[in-house]
């Protein structure tokens, strides 16, 4: 058994909300609301959910980037849940993100060169010629060509784009890479290209990611194991043919099932689908009991009520729901 | 699929449209032809950049001139030239006879005006009628894409919609005048996939209902296998593949469209190791095309790709594709 190089434990993130002529805080956005789970070392964990139910928020908030409101973190075997910011810095090499958007993660007016080597001289002792060096032999690693290592980030595609964020993640070696949708900005056919680099370059650098995205036949093709995201909450977390073969969630169902298949044979015959009503309630101001308890098809009395608790529900299979009490 | 009616309801022949930008032209879509009937669904897929929304803006002039440029070809309305007719007429039949659906419906809809001013605004316009009849043509039309409390919502400001209510709001806008060919331009991109459900839930219904054609706009390959009746492939500028429904997805024929379908991967079925890439990027539209647009990328490519752009060929049961190897003309993919 590979030990957890990740460990969240009951993470909350919430923001304030300020109101009124002497901005007292009115109440607080629950984006990230008592998330718990551990990633193993070389795994790939599938994180998916709706937009704005705060998965990006959650793997900022697991590499720090924010201060979280409560909660426990541990990465490679330091707690950093609640660490200051400037003792984080040398824990930095070993975490690393790959961002959204390749438009708006590259600085325009740095060179790739200079954008894949910061990390470098901001945590090594490297000389010029041995980042120069380190940079081309990553620019090799992602498929870049490193005669181009002179040129800024208008002149490459999406996707190449996409490849420089890696490449500036990948500089100083870490275990731990949040790739949050990483591929949401860009084609479907360059879509598959980053998705198979991420997977090569696993296995060469043995790198464990926290992969999120909304894409669920992606996450399906990419994750060990895979966490839905609802409100602010994992509802269900289980390894990935386990949860697309039988999810326990309602809320997973009803995403699964949405998800259009590329297959006109099984459209017409998918009439089963179930289409959700109505929309995600704010997190600033979540219903009583169980989080997605408003939309629910097979929703109960005892729903409104009580919150579900989150428990192993099959060896491996966690879900947060009162049908599997 | 439409029964009886066989008269196109709009049919385009060999449009182009050109870009003047400072660094040269970009030929942004290439002699593109197709057509719809009443009730019919025509999905465009492509990648961005292939084309798509240009097309489509260019049929009822929505692209600022310059830079662009609609240079050639023929957009007949139930056989009314749009190309040729005065600005004035073009404004009737733009929300009046065409409704188009934008992409995001963040930012399309006019943040300083109510919900029920803009739903009103086409109606009055269009259709002559007064603030009266206008008011109770916008519930009506807010009740059929399915928002609830109708009535007590036309006085609200669009911020005060979530996404997918704005895209219904779209969607009302778009049919407010009774269209005869809708056209939606990706409206379920900027959305996630419960709420694409609903909203794919009502276009059904409204075909259904409303019956008139719908051309709608994705790069999304699953949604477009459960809707659509027709399907046209873009790549490049051009139409490489056009087929019903059926055969486009098990008899792909064009090299592009089969790659297509293999890079996605499902939430069903069969989980593949690797995933199928098209390697490379697609092609500059620097000038008129001159030979095969997908060559650099294309399995199949040889010396005729190089030297010629190929046409759309008839390979049997309505299904046409662009493609010079024989391969697309008659096996089905086994070798591709």
């Amino acid at each position: 058994m590979t030990r957890p190089l990740v460990k969240v434990r009951d993470l909350k993130m919430h923001f304030p909300i300020y109101a009124g002529l002497l901005r007292r805080q009115v109440g607080a956005v629950k984006a990230v609301d008592g998330v718990s789970f551990d990633i193993l070392e070389g795994e790939t964990l599938g994180l998916v959910g709706e937009s704005g139910c705060g998965k990006s928020t959650c793997g900022r908030a697991v590499l720090r980037l924010y201060d979280i409101t409560d909660g426990e973190i541990t990465v490679d075997g330091r707690a950093i849940g609640s660490e200051d910011q400037r003792s984080l810095r040398k824990m930095r090499p070993t975490m690393q993100m790959v961002f959204q958007d390749p438009q708006a993660c590259l600085n325009p007016r740095m060179t790739v060169g200079s954008i894949i080597g910061e990390p470098l001289v901001e945590h090594t002792a490297m000389s010029k010629a041995e980042r120069t060096d380190k940079v081309r032999d990553l620019m090799d690693k992602v498929g870049l060509n490193a005669a181009f290592i002179n040129r800024y980030p208008h002149e490459f595609s999406g996707g190449q784009r996409q490849r420089i964020g890696i490449a500036r993640a990948l500089a100083l070696n870490p275990k731990f890479i949040v790739c949050d949708e990483p591929i949401a900005a860009l084609d479907v056919s360059i879509q598959a290209q980053v998705v198979n680099l991420l997977e090569e370059l696993q296995d060469s650098l043995g790198l464990t990611y926290l992969f999120i995205s909304h894409d669920l036949s992606m996450v399906r093709h990419i994750a060990d194991r895979v966490a839905v995201m609802y409100l602010g909450k994992v509802v269900e977390l289980a390894p990935r043919d386990a949860l697309y073969d039988e999810p326990l969630h309602p809320y997973t169902e009803a995403l699964l099932s949405a998800v259009p298949e590329p297959d006109p044979a099984k459209a017409g015959q998918k009439r089963d689908r179930i289409v959700l009503q109505g929309d995600v309630p704010s997190p600033a101001n979540p219903p009583e009991g169980c989080n997605f308890c408003t939309r629910c098809p097979r929703v109960m009395d005892v729903c409104t009520r009580l919150d579900p608790e989150f428990r192993e529900v099959k060896p491996g299979h966690w879900a947060a729901c009162h049908l599997h009490d | 699929m439409p029964d009886g009616d066989t008269r196109n309801v709009l049919e385009v022949n060999n449009l182009r449209t050109v870009f003047g930008t400072r660094s040269g032209e970009v030929h942004a879509v290439n002699s593109v032809s197709f057509h719809v009937k009443p009730g019919e669904l025509l999905g465009v897929v492509g990648e961005s950049g292939s084309g798509k929304s240009v097309t489509m803006m260019s049929l009822i002039g929505l692209l600022p001139s310059p830079p662009a440029d609609v240079r050639e070809g023929e957009v007949l309305l139930d056989g009314e030239d749009l190309l040729k007719v005065t600005p004035d007429r073009l404004r009737d039949v733009r929300g009046g006879e065409v409704g188009f659906i934008f992409q995001d419906p963040m930012t399309s809809l006019n943040p300083v005006f109510t919900v029920g001013y803009q739903i009103m605004e086409p109606v009055r316009r269009h259709m002559g009628l007064n603030k009266k009849q206008a008011k109770a043509r916008a519930i009506e039309l807010l009740e059929l894409v399915g928002i609830p409390g109708a009535a007590g919502r036309l006085s609200d400001y669009p911020h005060q919609f979530s996404g997918g209510m704005r895209q219904r709001v779209m969607i009302a806008i778009a049919l407010a005048c009774d269209p005869k060919v809708l056209i939606a331009d990706e409206p379920t991109t900027a959305l996630d996939v419960t709420i694409q459900a609903q909203i794919l839930e009502i276009v059904e219904d409204l075909r259904a209902k409303l019956g008139m054609a719908i051309i709608w706009i994705t790069h999304d390959l699953g949604v477009i296998a459960g809707i659509a009746d027709r399907v046209a492939v873009m790549y490049a500028g051009q139409i490489v593949e056009h087929a019903p429904v059926f055969p486009l997805f098990n008899d792909p024929r064009h090299p592009y469209t089969r790659a297509l379908l293999k890079t996605i991967p499902t939430v069903s079925g069969e989980r593949a190791a690797k995933l199928q890439v098209i390697e490379g990027q697609p092609p500059m539209l620097g000038a008129a095309p001159t030979a095969c647009p997908f060559r650099d990328r294309c399995p199949l490519v040889f010396d005729r790709c190089h030297a010629e752009n190929p046409l759309r060929a008839d390979v049997g049961d309505g299904h046409d594709v662009a493609c010079f190897h024989p391969l697309a003309h008659t096996a089905k993919e086994a070798v591709a």
